[in-house]
């Protein structure tokens, strides 16, 4: 039979980087461990982009899991929204793994090396299952993948003896991790109770007839908090500062990049595709409780970054306020604002990954990322603080960067459903966020040095990724097609009904 | 337990019982109740007993802690690599009646049993290695992670 790689691509997306997970344990070797997962990596990013292009071309690619069809099979389901994320996702990784070479070699002692790059690979493959899959239980399956991988890659971060706090903060996500698995686990079987089915496509069918019940009500409440859970929406971030501030540097640009957005997707992907956007928003009312829970998300999130000691922890608390931003955006419920939050998840991604770049390049020079770690090593590390110092603006939302046009997009499409306060709030956020990046960048210039460490600038193969995502950040502000474009083609097929 | 003479004797007669009877559960899996998940269970279960009678140190070395994690990664492998080659001989990932598009009967059969042997091997491994370091000394291993 003829054999063509082309209608394989759904599946290789996710099974390339899984496979190459015990393919690296079994090398034990640091090298040959990082080479699989770069290697592994920039596969899924090609095959990302050759499906992105495709789906673009040809509508919705759907690929049969051994052969079976695709209401007692599982399927997966490619469409412009998922195809989207997947390019994010693997990009995010085939970054950000040339960077964490020397990060992990500091961080790390030479036994957790290789392992860090199996937990790497296996959480990147769950995410692009969760992503991939047209399966309401294959995303509860992927969903584990990738937690339980990211709770080991941040309990790393207690390896060599350094700090322990990283098994806490471990611990606590997993504890609230597992809680958000359970609630999305419980809300699939009670959706599976009324219609007898797990296809996304076929749940979507077959809900309408029963989306009446009380079972389903409560399928959709167990559904929207248990991602919110794991997308940390306020008020369940708590598990989020802490795993992000003791973890590895790089695992922290990994999941700042992807984990939250990646359950921002499943969150979107069940309330419009399967619930639908009538029953999420006309029916239910769902915006009435996203709205109020952003705005304090992002007041709180803002505050408590300004008041931090810890960079790391200050750029956790901000992630905190951007999770709220994207929920803003999605709470307008129109076609607009939820491509305003398809982009801002792209842009977030970009920019919060160049931060913990920054502060993970200052962890291995300093040996720390509290603030009198930092203090006084703008000069000493130019390059490193520029892009700290970009990175910052485009976080804010200065012109000429990213964060404006997500703001931009943010503000006009908030303008048509709650007018001018809202507009006066995001403003009055963005000077918040200038708040608490300026202080990273008064410490960095502006105070003496207050430890005796080597100043030196960060290792080229540090500096060159999170250049290539500084450069990103100003790139896309610039030609915005592809974020833009494709986010509001996304939410116009979302709302449009049609797969 | 070393010297417990009755219980040496009797582990020394149930462990070869207690894997063949995992093997039963294995490739009797197609037909009946069982499968690789229960098999590896029930196979790893003879070497905590071996552990527990002879000691942590003798099972260690008829299956050292470096054996069992190869072990756990190769029955991944073994699973995943069925659905690559499936893939390869021109069906879906998975589709094993393209394993043999002469019989697919035959195909589906061999797949199936490949999968679960994969199943089984993984899950005996994990088995063995979650036993080891919830027996070993805390402190023979502070570096953090396995």
């Amino acid at each position: 039979m003829e054999f063509g790689w082309g209608a394989h691509l759904p599946i290789l997306q996710v099974i390339v980087v899984l496979l190459a997970a015990p393919l690296a344990f079994l090398t034990r070797r640091v090298r040959a461990a990082w080479l699989i997962a770069f290697i592994a990596s920039a596969i899924a990013l090609w095959i990302a982009s050759r499906l992105l292009i495709q789906v673009q071309q040809d509508g919705v690619i759907v690929y049969q899991l051994g052969g079976w069809a695709a209401p007692m099979g599982i399927g997966y389901h490619i469409d412009l929204l998922n195809a989207f994320m997947l390019v994010l996702v693997s990009a995010i990784s085939t970054i950000a793994l040339p960077y964490s070479l020397r990060s992990i070699e500091n961080e790390l002692s030479a036994h957790s090396q290789p392992l860090f790059y199996v937990y790497w690979l296996l959480c990147v493959a769950g995410l692009l299952g969760i992503l991939a899959t047209g399966d309401a239980f294959n995303v509860f399956v992927f969903l584990e993948i990738s937690a339980l991988s990211t709770y080991a890659l941040i309990a790393l971060g207690s390896d060599r003896g350094g700090d322990r706090r990283a098994l806490h903060a471990s611990l606590r996500y997993l504890l609230l991790g597992s809680i958000g698995a359970t609630f999305i686990v419980i809300g699939i079987g009670l959706l599976y109770m009324m219609t007898g089915t797990l296809n996304m496509m076929d749940l979507a069918a077959r809900l309408p007839a029963v989306e009446d019940t009380r079972t389903v009500h409560a399928a959709f409440a167990f559904l929207v908090i248990g991602t919110g859970l794991k997308a940390a929406m306020f008020p369940l971030h708590t598990w989020l500062p802490d795993a992000y501030t003791h973890a590895p540097s790089a695992t922290s640009v990994l999941l700042a990049g992807t984990s939250t957005k990646v359950a921002i997707y499943v969150m979107l992907r069940f309330l419009i595709s399967v619930f639908g956007f009538e029953f999420s928003f006309i029916g239910i009312h769902v915006e009435l409780w996203l709205l109020p829970l952003a705005v304090l998300a992002i007041l709180y999130g803002s505050l408590c970054a300004v008041y931090q000691m810890d960079a790391k922890r200050l750029l956790a608390y901000s992630s905190v306020a951007q999770v709220g931003y994207i929920f803003l955006a999605i709470s307008i419920g129109s076609a607009a604002g939820i491509a305003a939050g398809l982009i801002h998840m792209f842009n977030h991604a970009l920019m919060k990954a160049v931060l913990f770049m920054a502060i993970g390049a200052v962890v291995y020079r300093a040996g720390g990322s509290r603030l009198f770690h930092i203090a006084g090593f703008g000069r000493a590390m130019p390059w490193t603080f520029g892009a700290l110092l970009l990175g910052g603006m485009s976080l804010v939302g200065v012109p000429f960067t990213v964060g404006f046009i997500s703001k931009w997009y943010l503000v006009t499409s908030s303008l048509d459903t709650y007018g001018l306060a809202l507009v006066v709030f995001v403003l009055a956020s963005s000077l918040l966020a200038a708040l608490y990046v300026w202080r990273l960048v008064d410490v960095a210039w502006f105070r003496p040095v207050m430890h005796e460490r080597e100043l030196q600038e960060a290792p080229l193969s540090m500096l060159l990724p999170m250049w290539v995502l500084v450069l990103a950040n100003v790139y896309f502000a610039f030609d915005s097609d592809l974020t833009v474009g494709i986010a509001q083609r996304t939410a116009a097929v979302l709302l449009g009904g049609a797969p | 337990m070393q010297h417990d003479l009755i219980l040496r004797i009797a582990a020394k007669l149930l462990i070869p019982m207690i894997m063949l009877y995992a093997l039963y559960v294995q490739f009797h899996g197609d037909y009946g109740p069982g499968g690789g998940f229960q098999a590896g269970v029930i196979f790893a279960v003879s070497i905590f007993l071996y552990a527990l009678v002879f000691g942590l140190p003798a099972a260690m070395r008829v299956f050292s802690p470096t054996l069992v994690q190869a072990l756990a990664a190769a029955g991944v492998l073994l699973y995943a690599g069925v659905g690559v080659v499936s893939m390869i001989s021109g069906g879906n990932f998975l589709d094993y009646g393209a394993l043999n598009p002469g019989d697919r009967a035959l195909g589906e059969h061999i797949g199936v049993l490949l999968i679960e042997l994969g199943v089984g091997i993984t899950v005996a491994a994990v088995m063995i290695m979650l036993f080891y370091l919830f027996a070993s000394p805390i402190d023979a291993d502070d570096s953090g992670g396995h």
